[in-house]
């Protein structure tokens, strides 16, 4: 209808926003404890993801620093399932193939263990493997020495020793100089390897020099494994040639891997659980989302006569129930804020203790806040409609 | 601004006396479906109330006009309806039945904004109880009372600082509820009600919960804010502060019992409250 009075009801916004905070702030320990099941619910989901974007972030960068153009090419299976042996040429033939920067081999000596000393009964090889290393191994797999050093000219013909992380931890040597007994000699431990995250195969390995490796044999020993780096953009298509420059006749008896896949791979199965956890982090939130719908319902209900008092003073129904929504979005932001910085924190905690980046995308921040919105929106609109609902009348009742 | 309480009720009386003279001579009219009358701030026209189911019914069929610049007790014993027709009074009930005129626009004719926007602008509330929020200071629970103007904080503030001053409490500005005196809180309540500076003012037994002397006291603010020109209706169920306002209004049973306006001469109402 056409006002006579002219003037409408109003409520500014600012005013609406003051109204929601003190209704909250009338009731603290209430507020606090149903913002907490938000709190928790969006914690969780952010902790989850941001552990496992950290540690993909780590990946990330232990694969930018080791490169993914490394190939390992092994023994294949024959048609008998059978191991074939490769060719004592597989370096070489390996070199060959274009697009190959650097070629490395080992070969294992399966009839050989190494021991710490010879009081070790025999058999109990610690699941070690022994084998001889070409000098090019340590570059071509990017790794470092974490005590010691590597195969010189001069070493790789003597009974020296160097030890995988893995290795040097299960004969307990800490350090170079120490006396290991591989085979039936005693080798001299010259070096010690940092874990190799692209060849996790040769920390469980006591390596030595060629020279040293024929000597023990008796022959020349062959290659078991050729470690292959590629120029970047020709990965796929040396992983093609490899095979066949090494075993021409029977290439298929050459398998190659390329070791960064397997890293993914595994960070690949690590995503399937953490879309798991998400999932649980976010029946969490819907837990929350309900006590924030419970505790507008019963602070509707409590506050009858302030809402007939207002309506008295003038406010329409919109105004009360912009009121109660304001309130529940207002308690479930409280609530997403405090689980934002839970859960970073959370994520910050873990990943710096595991020696990680700490990485928690934006997208997930905003998507927390905008959930805890929307929560607070859906948990707000039936309390803030019973509110408006509420008559006026109950102002003036005794 | 008058002093004393007998000073005061005289110089009510002879102001509504004056415009009782024009009430007598249109109250026949208003039973009618007409236009309200030109000065008539409220209308009732046989307004009935029911609740529930069965009806019960609250107002049977209630018509009354209230004049700008009156000052009205309605009378009547628990039960008797009275508090009914306050909420209709005020736009916060509506009639089961019958037309209520507010300034002369039509209650039934009125959406909840509409009715909001009347209530925010155009009529002030004093209730028993004070309805102050404990923990906010006088100012702020004054300040309240211009929420759903939509002023600003600080031109609220301001405002009730001078609402508070015209009710005798401007020293009591940053107290809160729970350091007054029942007398205070109900001032406070009344600066609340006027500092939109609304024409109408409605009170529901608002000496109810104080002792004489504090009643006494907003009883004579009442007046004052009535020599303003605030168009006051009071439900109460003391006689003595009924005696002491211009006219009254009885109500029994829904039905609208006696109106000293109806009965006879000003001459009636001023000799009422001077006995």
């Amino acid at each position: 209808m056409s006002r006579a009075h002219g003037s409408r009801s109003v409520l500014r916004w600012s005013d609406v926003a003051r109204l929601g905070v003190s209704g909250l702030a009338a009731r603290p320990t209430r507020a606090v404890l149903s913002a907490l099941g938000i709190a928790i619910g969006i914690a969780a989901m952010i902790a989850v993801v941001g552990i496992s974007t950290s540690s993909q972030a780590q990946l990330q960068s232990t694969l930018d620093e080791l490169g993914t153009n490394l190939l390992v090419g092994s023994q294949g299976q024959n048609f008998f399932g059978e191991k074939v042996p490769l060719p004592t040429t597989a370096d070489e033939a390996a070199a060959r193939v274009p697009g190959v920067e650097s070629v490395a081999a080992t070969g294992t000596l399966s009839e050989l263990h190494a021991y710490r000393s010879a009081a070790v009964p025999e058999g109990r090889t610690n699941g070690l493997t022994v084998a001889t290393a070409t000098p090019e191994l340590l570059e071509v797999l990017g790794g470092r020495v974490s005590a010691g050093r590597w195969f010189t000219d001069g070493t790789a013909r003597f009974p020296v020793a160097v030890l995988g992380a893995e290795a040097a931890e299960r004969l307990g040597v800490t350090r170079p100089g120490a006396h290991v007994l591989v085979g039936e000699v005693v080798h001299v431990v010259g070096g010690i390897l940092d874990p190799l995250a692209l060849a996790p195969e040769i920390d469980a390995s006591v390596l030595l020099g060629e020279g040293d490796g024929a000597t023990l044999l008796g022959e020349a020993v062959r290659p078991t494994s050729v470690y292959v780096r590629a120029v970047e953009s020709e990965v796929d298509t040396v992983r093609e040639l490899v095979p066949r420059a090494v075993s021409p006749g029977e290439p298929s008896d050459v398998a190659v891997t390329r070791p960064s896949d397997a890293l993914a791979a595994k960070q690949a199965a690590d995503q399937a659980f953490t879309g798991l956890l998400v999932g649980l982090g976010s029946v969490a939130l819907l837990v929350g989302g309900i006590g924030v719908a419970n505790t507008m319902v019963i602070s509707v209900l409590e506050r009858r006569r302030e809402i007939g008092l207002r309506r008295a003073l003038g406010a329409a129904r919109r105004h009360v129930r912009r009121q109660f929504l304001v309130e529940a979005l207002f308690l479930s932001l409280l609530g997403g804020v405090g689980g934002i910085v839970l859960g970073v924190g959370v994520t910050a905690v873990f990943a710096i203790a595991n020696g990680w980046p700490v990485a928690v995308p934006p997208v997930v921040l905003g998507g927390g806040l905008v959930a805890t919105l929307a929560i607070g929106a859906l948990a707000g609109a039936w309390p803030a409609m019973r509110a408006a609902r509420i008559p006026p009348t109950v102002a003036l009742q005794g | 601004m008058s002093t004393a309480g007998a000073g005061s009720t005289a110089g009510a009386g002879s102001t509504a006396g004056a415009g009782s003279t024009a009430a007598g001579g249109s109250a026949s009219d208003a039973g009618d479906a007409g236009p309200g009358a030109p000065d008539a701030v409220i209308e009732l026209r046989d307004v009935v109330r029911e609740y529930g189911q069965p009806p019960t019914v609250a107002l049977a069929g209630v018509s009354l006009t209230v004049r700008r610049g009156e000052m009205l007790a309605v009378v009547g014993p628990s039960g008797s309806g009275k508090s009914t027709m306050l909420n209709v009074l005020g736009t916060l009930d509506r009639p089961t039945s019958g037309t209520v005129l507010i300034d002369g626009v039509d209650v039934a004719s009125c959406s909840d904004d509409d009715l909001s926007a009347l209530r925010s602008h155009r009529i002030g509330f004093v209730f028993q109880q004070f309805h102050l929020t404990e923990g906010r200071t006088t100012v702020d629970n004054v300040a309240d009372g211009l929420l759903y103007a939509g002023v600003p904080l600080r031109e609220r503030r301001e405002r009730a600082e001078e609402a508070l001053e015209r009710v005798g409490l401007g020293h009591r500005l940053r107290h809160r509820p729970g350091q007054l005196s029942g007398g205070e809180r109900q001032r406070v309540a009344i600066a609340r009600a006027v500092v939109h500076r609304p024409p109408l003012l409605l009170a529901d037994e608002p000496t109810g919960n104080l002792d004489t002397r504090a009643g006494a006291g907003v009883v004579e603010l009442l007046h004052e804010l009535h020599h303003e020109g605030t168009t006051i209706v009071v439900i109460t169920h003391d006689v003595q502060l009924s005696l002491d306002l211009p006219r009254r209004v009885t109500i029994r049973d829904g039905h609208l019992a006696d109106d000293s306006h109806a009965v006879g001469a000003p001459v009636l109402v001023t000799a009422g409250g001077a006995s």
